[in-house]
C-alpha cells in the first residue's frame, strides 16, 4: 500500500490542543438543535404540562372530592358548563376533575412498564449481539421472535387476562409484552457495531467485558433508545388505556381514561362530553409523546 | 432462492412451535387447575379428577404440553367454556368474519396509503403535504377504539348513513356459506342487495381499523419516495420532460415500494390485534370479539386457540411479505440466487 500524501502524523499532534467538549456544551447544543423543531418543543411543553397536573393534582383539580367513589346524582349527566368545564358522568361526577386524577394513572402505567423493562430487554439485546452466533444468542433472539410473533397489544391483553385485573398487573403485563423490542433495537445496533476497530482494540487491550458492552457499545444504543422509549411511552398508554377500556385495568372507584370512555360510550349520542373528552386526553397524552420523540429522533440524528 | 425461502419457512416454524409452548405456559400451566376452571367452582369434586385424567393434567408438565400439543395438530382446541361447544367450530364460524374485514382493511390501507403518500410527494413542503402530515399524525396518535367511538358518533347518529352494528340487517337472511365473506357469498348467489348490506355494514369498522395503519403506510411512503426523488434517474426522467404523475406512479414508485411493502404486511398483521376492541364496539361476529369475550370470562382453553391462531396468522404474513419482497427487489433476488 503506497503512503498516503496528506497523512497526518500522529506524534505530532498535540493532543492538549483539540478542543474538548464538556457535558454543559454538548447539552446546550443539542437543545438548540431540537428547539429549531418548533413541533416538537410543543410535545416537550405538552409532555411537561400534564406531567405537572399528574404530579400537583391536588392544588389543580376543581374538585378532589369527585375523584373517588362519589355519588350526586341531582348533578348527574350535566352538560359541560363553567362549573364543570367537560360536564359530569353518570354518577355527578366532575369529569374534568376524574381526567386530571387519570393522568397520573395513564402516565405510571405507559412510563413506568417501559422504564423498568428496559434495563433487561436492553442487557439482553447487548449479550444476544456481542456473543451473536452463539448458543445463547439465538436462544434469546428465539424467544424474542415468539414473544413478536403476536400483536403486542394481543400479547398484553392474553397475559392479563389470566391475571387479576389492577394497575400492577396491567403494567405487569405491558412489560412482559415489550421487551422484546428493545432487545431486537439492542441487538441490531451491537451486531453492525462489534466489528468496528474501536471495539476490537479493546478487546485486544484486554478490556473487561462488561466494560466494553456498557462503555464502548452501549453509547452507540442510546440515541435510538432514547427515541424509541419516546415513542413507546405514547404507545404504552395506548395499551393501558385499551386495557382499561374493557376492565383490565385500573379497577373503579379510581378513574382511568380507557374506563371512562368505556363508560361514556353507552351514553352516546346525547352525553357525548363522557365519552370524547377523556378520549381526547388520550390523544394529547400521545400525541405529546410522539412530537416528543420524532423531536428527539431528529435531534440525536442530527447531532453528529 | 428457493433454498432461502425453505429456511425462513423451517425458521417461521420453529417460531410457532415456541409460540406453542409459550402460549401452553401462559394459559394452562400458569392459571393452576385447568380441569376445576373448565368445569366451574361448584362440580363436584369426582367429575373433576375424572376430567383430570382424561385431559392428562396428572400427568408431568412436558407429557401433558405433549398431549396438548397432538391435540391441536389434530384439531382438537378443546371445549369452550361459555359457548359449551368445540373450539374448533366456533373458529370456524368466526373466523371467516374477522378474515373478511382484515382483507376489506387491507384493501383500504393499501390505496390510501399509497395515494396520500404519492400526493404528499408531489406536493411535498406544500400544504396538501402539511395535512397529510396532520392526518397520519392523528392515525398513529388514536388506538382504532376511539376511532371507533367518534365514527360511531358521527356516521350513525349525526349523520345516520352506515349502520352501526353486526354483519348484515335484520330481515335478511345469511348467504348460504362456501366461502363464509359473506360480500362473496352473496355475489355468488347473484343477490346484489345482500352484498351491497354487508358492504355497508363493514365499510365503517373497516376504515377505523385502516386509520392507523392508513398513516403509517402513507408516511412510509412519502419517506421513501422523496428520497428517490432526489436520485439521478429521477432528475434525468424530468429532463426528458416525462409527466409528473408519470414518473411519480410509473417510476418512483415501484423502487420506493419495498419498505412501504414490508411496514404495511406488518400492518395489516397487526390488524387482527386491532381487530378485538373495535369488533366489540361494533358488535361484529369476529374472532376478536369471540377472543375478547373468551379473555374477560377466563375461558382459558378459548383464549390459547385465538392466540394460537393470530400467532398462525402473523407468521404467515410474515413469510409471504418475504417472498414477496425477494421477488420484488430485483437486488435480493439475484444476489440470493448465486
Amino acid at each position: 500500500m503506497e503512503s498516503c500524501p496528506n497523512k497526518i502524523d500522529i506524534s505530532q499532534v498535540d493532543v492538549s490542543r483539540i478542543p474538548r467538549r464538556n457535558a454543559g456544551e454538548n447539552i446546550r447544543k443539542l437543545w438548540y438543535k431540537f428547539s429549531l423543531n418548533r413541533v416538537s418543543v410543543v410535545g416537550l411543553a405538552l409532555i411537561l404540562l400534564i406531567a405537572a397536573a399528574a404530579i400537583f393534582y391536588r392544588s389543580i383539580v376543581p374538585y378532589p372530592e369527585h375523584i373517588g367513589a362519589m355519588v350526586d346524582f341531582k348533578n348527574a349527566c350535566m352538560p359541560p358548563s363553567w362549573q364543570h368545564l367537560c360536564g359530569t358522568d353518570q354518577a355527578g361526577r366532575d369529569i374534568l376533575s376524574r381526567i386530571i386524577y387519570a393522568f397520573r394513572g395513564a402516565l405510571t402505567m405507559g412510563v413506568v412498564a417501559i422504564l423498568a423493562i428496559l434495563p433487561l430487554g436492553g442487557v439482553l439485546g447487548l449479550v444476544a449481539g456481542y456473543w451473536n452466533g452463539r448458543f445463547v444468542s439465538n436462544l434469546i433472539m428465539r424467544v424474542a421472535d415468539v414473544f413478536l410473533s403476536l400483536p403486542t397489544l394481543i400479547l398484553v391483553m392474553c397475559v392479563s387476562s389470566i391475571m387479576t385485573p389492577s394497575t400492577r398487573n396491567a403494567m405487569l403485563a405491558i412489560s412482559i409484552s415489550w421487551w422484546p423490542w428493545y432487545t431486537r433495537l439492542v441487538y441490531g445496533i451491537v451486531t453492525s457495531t462489534r466489528n468496528e476497530v474501536y471495539i476490537r482494540s479493546a478487546e485486544v487491550l484486554g478490556a473487561n467485558v462488561w466494560h466494553i458492552l456498557l462503555k464502548e457499545i452501549l453509547p452507540n444504543a442510546l440515541g435510538p433508545i432514547l427515541t424509541k422509549m419516546t415513542l413507546d411511552f405514547g404507545v404504552a398508554i395506548l395499551a393501558g388505556a385499551t386495557l382499561s377500556f374493557v376492565g383490565m385495568g385500573e379497577q373503579p372507584p379510581a378513574p382511568s381514561l380507557g374506563a371512562m370512555v368505556s363508560a361514556g360510550v353507552g351514553y352516546l349520542p346525547d352525553q357525548w362530553w363522557m365519552a370524547v373528552f377523556p378520549a381526547l386526553a388520550i390523544m394529547l397524552i400521545v400525541l405529546g409523546f410522539n412530537l416528543l420523540g420524532d423531536g428527539i429522533g431528529d435531534m440525536l440524528s442530527d447531532a453528529e | 432462492m428457493i433454498l432461502k425461502i425453505l429456511k425462513r419457512v423451517v425458521s417461521y416454524l420453529l417460531v410457532l412451535l415456541g409460540l406453542s409452548v409459550f402460549v401452553f405456559i401462559l394459559v394452562r400451566v400458569m392459571p393452576g387447575d385447568t380441569a376445576r376452571l373448565a368445569l366451574g367452582p361448584r362440580a363436584p369434586e369426582e367429575t373433576v379428577q375424572a376430567l383430570r385424567r382424561e385431559m392428562h393434567l396428572d400427568k408431568s408438565i412436558p407429557v401433558q404440553y405433549y398431549y396438548w400439543l397432538k391435540g391441536i395438530l389434530q384439531g382438537d382446541l378443546g371445549t369452550s367454556v361459555i359457548s359449551k361447544r368445540p373450539i374448533t367450530e366456533d373458529i370456524a364460524f368466526y373466523l371467516p368474519a374477522t378474515v373478511e374485514l382484515a382483507l376489506l382493511s387491507a384493501i383500504f390501507m393499501a390505496t390510501f396509503g399509497i395515494l396520500l403518500g404519492v400526493t404528499a410527494t408531489k406536493y411535498s413542503e406544500k400544504w396538501p403535504d402539511a395535512i397529510i402530515r396532520v392526518l397520519s399524525y392523528l392515525g398513529i396518535v388514536a388506538p382504532a377504539f376511539l376511532w371507533a367511538v367518534l365514527a360511531m358518533l358521527l356516521f350513525a347518529y349525526l349523520i345516520p348513513i352506515l349502520p352501526v352494528s353486526g354483519r348484515i340487517s335484520a330481515g335478511i337472511a345469511p348467504p348460504v356459506t362456501r366461502t363464509g365473506l359473506y360480500i362473496v357469498d352473496y355475489l355468488l348467489q347473484g343477490n346484489f342487495a345482500g352484498a351491497w348490506d354487508a358492504f355497508r355494514h363493514l365499510v365503517m369498522p373497516a376504515i377505523v381499523l385502516s386509520f392507523g395503519g392508513i398513516s403509517q403506510s402513507a408516511r412510509i411512503c412519502r419517506a421513501s419516495m422523496v428520497s428517490n426523488m432526489e436520485k439521478p434517474y429521477a432528475a434525468a426522467e424530468r429532463a426528458y420532460g416525462i409527466p409528473e404523475n408519470k414518473i411519480l406512479y410509473k417510476y418512483l414508485l415501484k423502487p420506493s415500494l419495498n419498505s412501504f411493502i414490508s411496514v404495511t404486511a406488518l400492518d395489516i398483521a397487526m390488524l387482527f390485534g386491532g381487530a378485538y376492541l373495535v369488533e366489540s364496539i361494533f358488535n361484529y361476529p369476529g374472532l376478536s370479539r369471540y377472543g375478547l369475550t373468551a379473555m374477560l370470562n377466563k375461558d382459558v382453553f378459548a383464549v390459547s386457540a385465538v392466540m394460537l391462531v393470530d400467532g398462525v396468522i402473523v407468521i404467515g404474513f410474515n413469510l409471504v411479505t418475504d417472498i414477496i419482497i425477494s421477488f420484488l427487489d430485483p437486488r435480493i433476488r439475484y444476489s440470493s440466487s448465486t
